[in-house]
């Protein structure tokens, strides 16, 4: 087992000091709230020699991730860190990273999208970006977000998978708070993340385009290729989770069950949340409830098989969604949980719930609603309304 | 769970409360506790009204929401008992700690029939003489803090909090013992009624 330091550490801080411990070859980046501080970090730690990194300051989020885009392609190891409207002016060229199987890690400090303008947290930035042929990796506290940094550039350098990587945490709630955190040895690190070397890029003397027009006769195949190295991406992401866990002791899978193996109603939720949601439960077993908690970490690919698994015996689901996709008939994560029952022989009644948009805290009572609300669906044998909301003033 | 000691520090935008909320983040960790230390932020400006909490357990607390019903309340800023609800929620086994001139009897009622223990100290009068300007009242807010809470050994937080200040101040070590006296005053001028 690796050694571990004991440290304390906002998300942020932990995302920089993972950054610097992975020291990439090419960052570019351009601050944004929540999520500046890294970019701070990052640029003192270029400025002292502390990383052998090539840091472009670049006058947008456009520009970063096309000097990542440009990075990637010549072969380097790279990624950036942006936030709600800087992942939004990104957007394009997300597609283009993914399309074009270049591997690189974006750390997103989710916060709300515009407008209105507000700058705290919810997670409407990465869930907007789910289609775009990233890998998604969503983090309950400083920990995982350090962790997962690790795992992500290992996941999207991996030959199978050849595709760009998110990691996700809540911005304020966990890139400002400090809490303790064990963290790795530099030469742990070194050995776990490996030598970058691509089989092919552009700078390696034999001749090679990367991004020109893609016609009819290929287009559709490439497409193919990169969803099929979505699904691939499963089975590495397991690997290098077990290899992770074997290093550090930190066991992660694509979900974490807490107190699901005999639960009748369940919450299933992301990020930081699911930590207040286990403390809710928690409370709740202790006076013989039934209730479990189902946290996702891995988004994309969506790991719809594991979930339904941990679904099948549950009478009820509630699944929050702290992002709304105006559908109006639920958000992204009910959609995709509640599609991944659709085979179950036992379907759970299932139920949606849009909370703590844009800031607005999520407390114990929010859980303690939401399981109770459970209560009255397992009792009248169906859902009623599945689009619900809590925290909400007004509803 | 264990037990788990939660405060809840109101100030004004510039006053230092999230710093003193880091610093005794900062300290409980160096003791060997598990702790939360982070700030709700509203529209960042000088003098606004501003929220910061600890967590300090033994054990990771997995809770990410706000302190509702806090052990210990710390009022940087004695203007806030006209603003803010301050003693919303606080336990009555708890405490609430006021930087203010003023004793605890004559502040009591503001405090909307809050009955646990009310604590004072001039924070603002020792930063004036220690530090040279009132509104650097926030290190001795955090000695008058551990005092009443004793949620950190005095003696090993004053080792712990001097390490924390050489680390933050490590570009202007002249503030650091100036700092390390104002701690040590509010620890022993806080007094209760």
């Amino acid at each position: 087992m690796a050694k571990s330091i004991r440290e304390r550490l906002s998300g942020n801080e932990a995302v920089a000091t993972a950054l610097k411990q992975i020291n990439p070859d090419v960052i570019g980046a351009y601050p944004i709230t929540p999520s500046t501080e890294v970019v701070h970090y990052f640029a003192q730690y270029v400025a002292d020699g502390q990383v052998d990194t090539e840091f472009v300051a670049v006058e947008s989020e456009h520009s970063a991730m096309s000097v990542c885009i440009g990075a990637a392609a010549a072969g380097a190891r790279t990624g950036t860190v942006t936030s709600a409207c800087g992942l939004a002016l990104m957007w394009e060229l997300l597609y283009v990273a993914s399309g074009h199987r270049l591997p690189m890690t974006l750390n997103v400090i989710n916060r709300a999208l515009s407008g209105p303008i507000n700058i705290n947290n919810d997670h409407s930035d990465s869930m907007g970006a789910r289609d775009s042929g990233w890998i998604q990796l969503y983090s309950e506290n400083n920990q995982e977000a350090y962790d997962n940094n690790f795992m992500a550039l290992r996941i999207a350098e991996h030959k199978d998978v050849l595709l760009p990587a998110m990691v996700c945490q809540d911005g304020f709630i966990t890139s400002h708070a400090i809490e303790n955190i064990e963290l790795l040895e530099d030469a742990d690190i070194r050995k776990f993340i490996g030598e970058y070397k691509p089989e092919r890029h552009l700078i390696d003397g034999k001749p090679l385009s990367v991004g020109p027009y893609d016609t009819v006769q290929f287009y559709f195949e490439h497409q193919y290729q990169r969803a099929q190295a979505m699904i691939k991406s499963k089975a590495v992401v397991k690997q290098i989770f077990k290899e992770f866990g074997d290093l550090t002791g930190r066991k992660y899978d694509l979900i974490e069950e807490y107190k699901m193996e005999d639960a009748e109603r369940a919450i299933v939720v992301l990020n930081s949340s699911a930590g207040t949601a286990k403390v809710v439960c928690d409370q709740l077993r202790a006076k013989g409830e039934k209730v479990g908690v189902l946290k996702i970490r891995l988004f994309r690919p969506f790991p719809a098989e594991e979930i339904a698994k941990a679904l099948s015996h549950v009478k009820a689901v509630a699944v929050m969604d702290k992002a709304d996709s105006f559908s109006a008939v639920g958000g992204p994560v009910f959609a995709d949980v509640r599609s991944a029952c659709y085979e179950l022989a036992n379907r759970p009644l299932m139920v949606n719930y849009i909370y703590g948009l844009g800031g607005r805290d999520v407390p114990v009572e929010n859980f303690f609603k939401v399981y109770e609300d459970l209560n009255e669906v397992i009792k009248n044998g169906k859902t009623g309304n599945i689009y619900r909301h809590v925290g909400v003033r007004g509803v | 769970m264990s037990s788990m000691l939660e405060i809840r520090w109101h100030g004004r935008g510039g006053q230092g409360a999230k710093t003193a909320s880091l610093l005794l983040a900062d300290a409980a960790f160096d003791s060997g506790k598990f702790v939360q230390g982070f700030p709700e932020y509203g529209p960042e400006r000088m003098g606004a009204p501003i929220t910061a909490y600890n967590r300090i357990s033994d054990e990771r607390s997995p809770l990410h929401s706000n302190i509702y019903e806090p052990d210990y309340v710390v009022v940087v800023d004695v203007t806030l008992l006209d603003a803010v609800s301050v003693t919303s929620g606080l336990k009555k086994e708890g405490a609430i700690i006021i930087n203010t001139n003023k004793s605890p009897e004559e502040l009591k009622p503001k405090l909307e029939g809050y009955t646990g223990r009310v604590y004072t100290i001039d924070a603002s009068s020792i930063a004036e003489e220690v530090l040279g300007n009132r509104s650097l009242s926030n290190t001795s807010m955090l000695g008058a803090v551990v005092a009443v809470s004793k949620c950190i050994p005095e003696g090993k937080f004053m080792e712990d909090v001097k390490t924390s200040l050489n680390h933050k101040f490590a570009t202007k070590p002249q503030v650091i013992e100036k700092n390390m006296t104002a701690i040590e005053r509010g620890m022993k001028e806080v007094k209760s009624a």
